[in-house]
């Protein structure tokens, strides 16, 4: 089996952003960034099948700016086998990342693609979903745990009233929740030896996709602040103000 | 311009969050098609006839859209979009999976978790887990749009008679097949409809700790949520999690106990109307935002809160 990763870099989940004041985005510069949380799930839960010997290669793709190409360089010290790197400045949509993607995945012919269940950043929650119906292929979301079985895979979805089981064809798309797996570290060795595996750089342009954005960003701006409130000194001061004051109990 | 909109059930009730998104339909255009595909679902379909916002009711009964597997759903969703000009659903684990298909489909670009409908094509979004609002214009000709349910207040469900018309149901592709679903059980309130939540973090220091919470829950007719802290520590399910990666709660009262305020938690639980935070750290970020704010060891502030709630003679249900 050969699975596809797809990972993503984002602005580290522990920094605290900032709106530039313009009010046209978010301030990246000198911002620490990091592979998006649930990505380094799908990397995680990818390499897990490699090691159990139901998969035999693993590639992680990126598409953004030069940089993006560290979260590709972190996917192989974990364990992915060859990175591809889509080289673009400028920002995709959900919509043109998923075309993207399709073309990559026409080319490895993969069995499997892991994609995190959201971006941290934009929040879209779309793009594998959104692989899935161009590809025709079916989609195991939210997934917190998966059983490989031949040809299905079986796939535990976490969705609002509890869990879901669903089995679906392979090739499938597995969109990954934080609670699928404990991503590990990278050791230092294998740091050292991911420097050493390929990764192909394409162009955004060479890829003939239509990428064009159909979202126009209007403003971003801060969301309205909540009034600091005020500390009481007992509960009971507490119990009187929730009955008598804000009239909530 | 007409809306298509999607409404979640279970083949025998409509649930409560295909109101909120009526409501924020009806901020668009007044003519709001509901589609109610399932299996044997007639019910419902006479559920939703009755809400006045609705004018007609699509109704699609089959086998193949029993359990809502989105390879089905799709496909009628996307026939049925022809005539329509918006397409939305609630941006709940429902919504958020079959319509990003729906937009590839029709190659749109889809707006994700409204929380302020401005226009027929420009909304406000949370991005950064709500740290920032973005307003977007749709220059798509068709829109797919999922809306916040909590940032609407739900449809009112009498009164109407919309004409509920049969829709053949469209062929499915066989790459899917549903097993099972395990509900989680309980007494309480839904977290996600709760009038009063009360949550515990990382302080409650372990699961059995958390019947502390749970006697004031009872008492409170409140829903139980907890911080990510203390469900990857394993003191409570992963359904109880508030916060980004969790549920988006917006309460009368939200009781966080234990619980510094990490921004992932926050995003979850900041738009509740009354907050309050029980915390013995008196620097914990949670303070900044809670309206009460009770410096005090959780372990002694617990107890007496229930008797202080024991001694009330009338408490709000």
């Amino acid at each position: 089996m050969k699975i596809l990763v797809a990972v993503k870099r984002v602005i580290d989940y522990n920094v605290q952003i900032r709106i530039k004041e313009d009010g046209s985005g978010i301030n990246t510069d000198n911002v620490k960034m990091s592979t998006n949380p649930p990505d380094d799930n799908a990397i995680e839960e990818a390499v897990k099948l490699k090691e159990s010997g139901k998969a035999k290669e693993i590639v992680a793709v990126t598409i953004g700016e030069e940089k993006a190409q560290e979260t590709v360089r972190k996917a192989l010290a974990v364990g992915a086998d060859r990175g591809i790197h889509i080289k673009s400045e400028n920002y995709i949509e959900p919509l043109g990342i998923a075309k993207i993607l399709k073309k990559i995945v026409e080319k490895e012919k993969p069995d499997l693609v892991f994609l995190g269940k959201q971006a941290i950043d934009d929040d879209c929650n779309q793009t594998g979903q959104m692989l899935a119906a161009l590809l025709g292929w079916p989609q195991g979301t939210f997934a917190s745990k998966i059983e490989h079985k031949n040809k299905v895979i079986e796939v535990t979805r976490e969705v609002d009233e509890g869990l879901e089981t669903i089995e679906i064809n392979l090739p499938a798309i597995i969109t990954c929740d934080l609670r699928l797996n404990e991503p590990r570290f990278a050791s230092l060795p294998n740091i050292m030896k991911a420097k050493k595996k390929p990764i192909e750089q394409l162009n955004v342009k060479d890829l003939s996709v239509d990428i064009s954005n159909r979202i126009q960003q209007i403003k971003v701006e801060e969301p309205p602040k909540r009034k600091a409130g005020i500390k009481v000194a007992s509960v009971s001061e507490l119990v009187s103000k929730l009955k008598n004051e804000a009239k909530v109990i | 311009m007409s809306i298509l909109l999607i409404a979640e059930h279970n083949n025998l009730n409509l649930k409560v969050f295909t109101l909120n998104a009526i409501t924020a339909a009806s901020k668009i255009d007044n003519e709001i098609h509901v589609l109610v595909a399932g299996n044997k679902c007639e019910n419902v379909a006479k559920e939703v006839s009755a809400i006045p916002l609705v004018k007609k009711v699509l109704y699609s009964d089959s086998e193949n859209y029993e359990n809502f597997l989105p390879e089905n759903l799709t496909p009628l969703i996307v026939k049925l979009s022809e005539s329509h000009s918006h397409i939305i659903a609630a941006a709940n684990t429902f919504g958020k999976n079959f319509m990003p298909r729906v937009a590839a489909l029709l190659d749109v670009s889809q707006i994700s978790d409204v929380i302020k409908i401005n226009s027929s094509d420009e909304f406000l979004r949370p991005i950064y887990a709500g740290n920032a609002f973005a307003s977007v214009k749709s220059n798509d000709k068709k829109k797919c749009i999922t809306i916040r349910p909590t940032s609407f207040e739900p449809a009112s469900t009498s009164g109407g008679s919309a004409q509920i018309e049969k829709i053949e149901a469209v062929e499915a592709p066989t790459i899917s097949k549903f097993i099972k679903r395990e509900e989680t059980k309980s007494e309480r309130p839904e977290l996600g409809t709760a009038r009063i939540v009360i949550s515990g973090g990382r302080g409650m220091q372990s699961g059995d700790n958390f019947k502390l919470i749970n006697s004031i829950a009872d008492k409170l007719n409140a829903a139980v949520g907890a911080s990510r802290a203390a469900v990857d520590a394993g003191y409570i399910g992963n359904d109880h999690q508030v916060g980004q990666t969790g549920k988006v709660v917006v309460p009368d009262l939200y009781i966080a106990v234990g619980i510094s305020g990490a921004i992932q938690h926050l995003a979850g639980m900041k738009e509740s109307k009354v907050i309050v935070a029980i915390n013995k750290d008196g620097e914990a970020p949670i303070f900044s935002i809670a309206d009460y704010g009770l410096e005090a060891d959780l372990f002694e502030a617990l107890p007496q809160f229930l008797d202080e709630l024991n001694k009330l003679n009338t408490i709000q249900k």
